[in-house]
């Protein structure tokens, strides 16, 4: 059993290479922490999965469980292939290693871009069917027969004269037998996992209580640390007096990182209490001068402006420029905070020439090099182990690995173990937001009222600018997270231009559920829906003709419609909205039904969402992201946003930055297409289409057109009264 | 020294009397299931029972549960129907406000048998989920209460 650890890069590639082109799996179960306790007994043919001679089947996930559901989609995608029985699957999360690197993106460990699934099936699949053939050669041997004699099923192997031995009983003498080269899939179109609602593996635990997460992690003699942040972005700290902090009982020390001044103590409180009695002095900077008002006053300007082409078909400008009539629009959306659940932490243990981490990340590899940059350490001398996610959201894969530093700081600051903690506010103040955006649309239509040109111009910063994924994601000053969803718009339209300014400012932006298409969904269906009523035609309809080259998004927008009843009666001031969108390789169609009560508030009553997410793994969890990703994208279409002043954040908590909850909550509908397509995403498809479907289902319930986010009520209220004057 | 009794066990303790029960409960009992999400009473996530009533145990301090009966989430069985309600209807998904919210369901359940939507929405109002999973939790207290049994029961 070679140790992964022992590989070199040139291995990896190599391996690399094959598993892209789904072959092999070279590579062999690491050592170390798991341990090994009957390792006699233990089959491990590869890095996924182990078989105890117990018949338990533990398979090693690479991805973080942050709620989407991958410990168990992903044994799903092993179990069907070996054949064993549900009941005996157990998920280990991996070691940051080669084997566990992401299939596409390259040599990093990673969970993000609803990509899972989609990139692991080829790998887990061929990891169930080596370990099958290797079970079922085990067998045939035992019984002197031919293997192709012999039926594994549910974790059995049945000989041709119906003999029967169980995985358990087989694991030792398959570990003796040569790992296949190329195991052979299941052909069949009959599966007895996959495409079936089993239940959640993760769900015994976290419903008992006992599911670790990075927060619960806990080790005697650990410290809790709570760290002073600055009041703007980019502030430097100047001093600080920590007389009181440290006369506070459970105080420890007092130590200085880069993110601020942090309390460490025996526990939150203390540590907590202790910050309170800091007294910090800051320098602010470049960046105290910043608000969201001057910054919305500025974008609005730079919309007006060309930036930079991210497409053109036809010639828009000159037509745009021929046309007297015309429509245009601006639609503003803010900076969002991810607000997992869990706040942000991590725990660090400084031991000599051997650190361990153990948080919920989504960014292993990154994070891991950044705890080794602080302990001058190679990264294989760092041990990072995945909890559990209390949300993710993106949050927790940030190129800057800020949480995860300023844990290693802190903890190399005392050299003793440390879990850093971060308050609600430490969470929602400290940045790394979606972006703010700003969309200028111009349009004009032709005789037959359909869309003829179309000018979307975006203004925003880059999620990746300045990260090592620059390279990657940028090209031609473009970055693709600013543009998806806008350059790739499927509407049959002649003169297209999508062009983009890129802005700079201090304040931290990252990926957000859906990333840039939470932006560029609400811009397009909103305005496609101005369109449509411009043209004097139905939303539906409107969108459905201009499809016809889109079949996917064409059957999903037909299939919301019809499940929604589109057309028919609602009660007296309820409307509804229509939006379809692509994102991930999946389609998503969502019809929303809402209504607005006397205090301009929107109540949503009912969702209806249709997703064509190829072929699939586990329906309840396609339909429990859908409703993840509504309720979510919900919050933000109703209530979310952080906004500075003076550079400083103006929320802090769940009070000024409010979510969704029982009573808003819309009863919400999922309908999948059956698809033989390749998988597509599930994390974060059901989300951009939301916003625009009850923007679009405010419009037909009251005629008012809220083209910025959050729909606050004042902005309704705005929104009704320019109707009235436009009547 | 401060008495409390968690999960019918009596603790004696050397604290700061404003320590939060929560941390009280997290960090020196190990009793980690609570969960801390805003420390202002704001999300539900730290909910447990205190003489049998729901509290925000991040908002409720040591000095205030004094001699008090504390149950939390590790103490609810496996088999409360709320828990078993809770796997299937599969609601959770991150599951870290999860205890709260079961918290919350066993504490209307136990006054309420059969609630209405109304009472559901009342007593869940207080606990959030960033994981969007209402519709779920909502179905699993029917299911609790005795109701829409057979769409719980999946394989």
């Amino acid at each position: 059993m070679s140790d992964i650890r022992k590989l070199s890069r040139r291995d990896f590639l190599k391996t690399g290479a094959l598993l892209g082109g789904g072959l092999v799996l070279a590579c062999h179960i690491p050592l170390g922490r798991q341990a090994l306790a009957a390792e006699g007994d233990l089959f491990a043919p590869n890095a996924y999965l182990r078989v105890g001679s117990d018949g338990s089947v533990t398979v090693i996930v690479n991805k973080s469980e942050m709620g989407q559901g991958v410990y168990t989609s992903l044994p799903m995608l092993v179990a069907e292939e070996l054949a064993c029985d549900w009941k005996s699957v157990r998920v280990e999360a991996s070691p940051v290693a080669p084997p566990y690197n992401h299939a596409t993106f390259g040599p990093i460990m990673v969970t993000g871009g609803s990509t899972s699934v989609r990139t692991e099936w080829t790998r887990l699949s061929m990891a169930g069917a080596a370990a099958r053939e290797m079970l079922v050669m085990a067998a045939a041997r035992e019984w002197k027969v031919e293997p192709s004699a012999c039926h594994a099923m549910n974790g059995v192997v049945t000989g041709p004269d119906g003999r029967k031995l169980t995985y358990g009983s087989l694991a030792a003498r398959a570990a003796r037998l040569p790992v296949p080269k190329e195991p052979r899939l299941n052909a069949t179109r009959t599966h007895s996992i996959l495409g079936r609602p089993l239940h959640r593996l993760d769900s015994p635990a976290k419903v008992a209580g006992t599911a670790v997460f990075g927060i619960d992690v806990h080790i005697p003699g650990m410290l809790t640390a709570v760290i002073a942040r600055p009041p703007v972005f980019g502030a430097q700290l100047v001093s600080f007096d920590a007389t009181k902090a440290l006369a506070l009982p459970g105080v420890v020390r007092v130590v200085a990182v880069d993110a601020g001044v942090a309390v460490v103590a025996n526990g939150f409180w203390p540590a907590s209490k202790g910050r309170d009695l800091l007294e910090v002095q800051w320098n602010e900077g470049r960046w105290s001068h910043l608000s969201s008002d001057t910054m919305r006053a500025e974008y609005a300007r730079l919309s007006t402006t060309p930036g930079l082409t991210a497409r053109k078909e036809g010639d828009p400008l000159d037509v745009l420029a021929k046309t007297p009539h015309r429509f245009e629009a601006l639609y503003e959306l803010p900076y969002l905070a991810h607000a997992p659940m869990e706040p942000l932490n991590c725990f660090v243990d400084p031991r000599p020439g051997h650190w361990i981490v153990r948080t919920g990340s989504q960014f292993q590899t990154v994070d891991r090099a950044a705890v080794a940059k602080v302990a001058g350490l190679p990264p294989e001398q760092v041990d990072f182990e995945t909890t559990f996610l209390g949300g993710g959201f993106g949050r927790r894969g940030c190129p800057a690995s800020d949480f995860v530093v300023e844990a290693a700081q802190v903890a190399k600051a005392v050299g003793r173990p440390v879990k850093t903690i971060r308050t609600r506010e430490d969470d929602m103040r400290a940045g790394f937001y979606r972006p703010c955006w700003t969309n200028r649309l111009t349009a004009t239509l032709d005789p037959k009222g359909n869309p003829h040109t179309w000018h979307h111009t975006i203004v925003g910063q880059s999620i990746t600018a300045g990260t090592a994924f620059e390279s990657a994601m940028v090209k031609n000053g473009i970055d693709n997270t600013s543009v998806e969803g806008a350059a790739t718009i499927p509407y049959r339209i002649p003169h297209l231009l999508v062009d983009l300014h890129t802005t700079k400012n201090g304040v931290p932006v990252l990926w957000w559920r859906s990333v840039g298409h939470s932006n560029t969904a609400f811009a397009v269906e909103c305005f496609m829906d101005e369109l449509a009523h411009g043209a004097g035609k139905d939303p539906y309809r409107y969108r459905r003709a201009l499809l016809a080259a889109h079949p996917r998004h064409r059957r999903v927008l037909e299939m919301a419609a019809k499940k929604a009843g589109w057309g028919t009666k609602l009660p007296p001031g309820t409307g509804r909205g229509i939006a379809v969108h692509e994102s991930f390789g999946s389609f998503v169609a969502q019809v929303a039904e809402v209504s607005l009560d006397r205090n301009n508030t929107i109540k949503v009553h009912r969702v209806v969402c249709v997703i064509d997410c190829g072929r699939i793994v586990n329906p309840d969890t396609i339909a429990a992201q859908m409703e993840s990703g509504i309720v979510f994208g919900l919050s933000a279409a109703l209530y979310g946003e952080i906004t500075l002043k003076n550079g400083r954040v103006q929320q802090g908590n769940f009070d000024t930055y409010p979510s969704v909850r029982m009573t808003a909550a819309p009863r919400i509908e999922v309908h999948i297409v059956r698809s033989d397509e390749p998988p597509g995403g599930v994390g974060e498809p059901g989300t951009p289409p939301i916003a625009p479907a009850v923007a679009n289902a405010l419009y037909a319930a009251t005629g008012a057109r809220v083209r910025s986010l959050p729909m606050l009520p004042e902005k309704i209220k705005a929104a009704l009264a320019a109707r009235k004057e436009t009547a | 020294m401060i008495t409390l009794y968690v999960n019918d066990a009596r603790h004696d303790l050397d604290l700061a009397p404003d320590t939060p029960l929560l941390w009280v409960l997290r960090d020196h009992l190990r009793l980690t299931g609570t969960k801390f999400g805003c420390g202002e009473g704001l999300c539900g996530a730290c909910t447990v029972h205190v003489d049998g009533q729901p509290r925000r145990s991040c908002i409720t301090t040591l000095d205030e549960v004094r001699g008090r009966k504390i149950t939390t989430i590790e103490a609810i069985p496996a088999s409360h129907p709320v828990k078993e309600a809770w796997i299937a209807d599969e609601v959770s998904q991150c599951g870290y406000c999860q205890p709260g919210q079961i918290m919350s369901a066993v504490a209307l359940l136990a006054t309420t048998p059969h609630p209405t939507d109304a009472q559901i929405d009342t007593a869940m109002e207080g606990n959030l989920c960033r994981c969007g999973t209402y519709g779920r939790i909502r179905r699993a207290i029917r299911t609790a209460a005795g109701e829409d049994r057979k769409r719980g029961k999946r394989s």
